[in-house]
């Protein structure tokens, strides 16, 4: 018990003893509150899915048994098998990859691009800022599947694609988080004061105003991650996702849709996978806002 | 040290400060007095270069003020503000705040003067790691002062230092100011509208209405009670 001792000291010596003890303080905010602990078990299990598919499913993703197609859920093939025969507990499976891909490069791409553009406009104002968030707000007033699947439609289908038309209609959000939350910040006193050190406009950006930011982005993302789930299962149920064989749930879906009325386990099992998910980050998300609050953070 | 000369300041169409003209002298503690609106923070503002909207002429340290700031300017002059609890990066600890400076500015040694200053101002060293929310009023503006002394600059304004502080905490700063002054022979230049502090803290003082210096007495003066202009003296009845 001395380590947790040691972290939640009061009056910590070094720079990472205090980083690590506000990291503890939050972790066990977050423990407390267990629908943010069931959202992170699913998250987990996702990762871990993705991480050991090849060890965990069953049977080949791609390589179906045409003898066997249809098949309702067994004890063989626990959620049945596919139109090909492909058993599909197997295809969900490797499918947690592609999610886990899109899901992730999204956010890496769009939440960091949104900020700082966000951040950007807010805190010079002016022209700036109203160029800045007029094209913000085009994209914002198109709809969101509408706008990616015009960039598909241009770029070629494929993952790699889809992630890129989805991360370009999903940067405005967080790019009017930012703005609204430097707003609030950017005529504060702190601001003045590290201006008058002689910080530059990127340093001030940077280190003062992007770290506040921060919290309220984060918890936007994953509650966003399941819009973006769903935006990628969109596309691949148009078609202009994943191609096959890959198996990629809103693909699956859209291919057990022929079968749907007398063999509902074909389309459902990816549904629900991406409900499950879905509702993983969403859980995870409002659990993350409740604690991400900096006032709430001496509690230990 | 400090020479403003017909300072004019606007904000849009509203004129806040009528050409305002006075000089400090180096190691001298000026402050500036008046009522609120009377345009003194405006003054204080301008010199640390937040105004972007000023006409006359402002030299400090024997340099002139343009309307774009060098680092050598940094180094010579900071402000402490009036708020300790806006003033304070709300994610930042103690340590990381003081040493901003010195990261602009690529100054090394970081630990050894992030502590000194520490106890320059009389903080312990256990609050090194600690966030703003995590001290009192008075700790945070000694944070506060520390931060604006850590680039060693031989001016510093002082925007009514005390008023969001309580009575007993008020001193404590007070007397930390003071020592500070003599100890680093620093030019203060201090807005405020409470009269015992001048007395206490300062040399001269301005006395500001409505954008104009009505007048520039030794604070001896004040302590007699003689201030030249009758809004001084309507000032003195007040707070007295």
């Amino acid at each position: 018990m001395a380590t947790v001792a040691w972290l939640l000291d009061e009056n910590p010596e070094t720079r990472m003893q205090a980083q690590l003890g506000q990291g503890y303080r939050l972790a066990r905010a977050l423990a407390r509150n267990p629908l943010a602990m069931v959202g992170l078990a699913i998250i987990v299990a996702l990762l871990v899915v993705a991480a050991f598919a090849p060890w965990l499913a069953p049977y080949s993703a791609v390589d179906g048994d045409l003898a066997n197609r249809l098949a309702p859920p067994s004890a063989v093939h626990w959620m049945g098998t596919d139109e090909l025969g492909r058993d599909i507990m197997s295809r969900i499976i490797f499918g947690a990859r592609i999610t886990l891909y899109i899901v992730l490069l999204v956010a890496v791409i769009a939440a960091p691009l949104g900020l700082v553009i966000g951040a950007v406009s807010g805190y010079f104002g002016g022209f700036v800022d109203r160029v800045i968030m007029g094209v913000t707000d085009i994209f914002l007033s198109l709809p969101r599947l509408i706008l990616a699947l015009a960039f598909v439609a241009a770029l070629g289908p494929g993952i790699e694609n889809a992630v890129i038309a989805i991360a370009i209609t999903s940067w405005p959000v967080y790019a009017r988080i930012a703005r609204a939350e430097t707003l609030t910040i950017r005529g504060s006193d702190y601001i003045a004061a590290a201006r008058m050190l002689g910080a530059s406009h990127a340093r001030v950006i940077g280190v003062h105003v992007l770290p506040l930011c921060m919290s309220s982005t984060i918890v936007r993302v994953t509650l966003d991650m399941a819009g973006i789930i769903l935006t990628a299962a969109g596309l691949g149920f148009l078609g202009l996702g994943a191609q096959p064989p890959l198996p990629e749930w809103g693909a699956m879906i859209s291919r057990g849709r022929t079968f749907i009325l007398d063999q509902w386990w074909v389309a459902t099992m990816p549904g629900f996978a991406i409900v499950v998910v879905s509702l993983g980050f969403c859980l995870f998300g409002d659990g993350l806002r409740d604690v991400l609050d900096p006032r709430q953070r001496v509690k230990g | 040290m400090i020479e403003v000369q017909n300072l004019t300041v606007d904000y849009g169409p509203t004129r806040v400060l009528h050409g305002v003209s006075f000089n400090v002298a180096e190691g001298e503690s000026f402050a500036l007095v008046g009522e609120s609106g009377s345009g003194k923070s405006t003054i204080l503002k301008a010199l640390a270069g937040q105004v972007p909207d000023w006409s006359g002429a402002m030299r400090l340290a024997g340099a002139d003020l343009g309307k774009r700031r060098d680092a050598s300017l940094v180094r010579r002059v900071q402000m402490v503000f009036q708020d300790p609890y806006g003033s304070l990066h709300p994610r930042r600890t103690v340590d990381d705040t003081l040493a901003e400076a010195l990261v602009i500015h690529g100054i090394q040694g970081r630990d050894a003067k992030v502590l000194a200053m520490l106890d320059a101002v009389g903080l312990a060293r256990r609050f090194r790691f600690r966030l703003p929310h995590q001290l009192s009023g008075g700790q945070r503006q000694r944070v506060a002062i520390a931060r604006a002394l850590m680039l060693e600059p031989q001016v510093l304004l002082l925007d009514e230092p005390t008023s969001a502080l309580d009575v007993s905490v008020q001193a404590e700063i007070l007397n930390l100011l003071k020592g500070l002054r003599t100890e680093k022979r620093l030019t203060f230049l201090l807005v405020t509208h409470d009269l015992p502090v001048v007395s206490f803290l300062c040399d001269r003082l301005g006395v500001l209405r409505s954008g104009r210096l009505e007048e520039v007495s030794p604070v001896s003066a004040l302590r007699a009670g003689q201030l030249t202009s009758a809004y001084g003296q309507e000032l003195i009845t007040r707070s007295g």
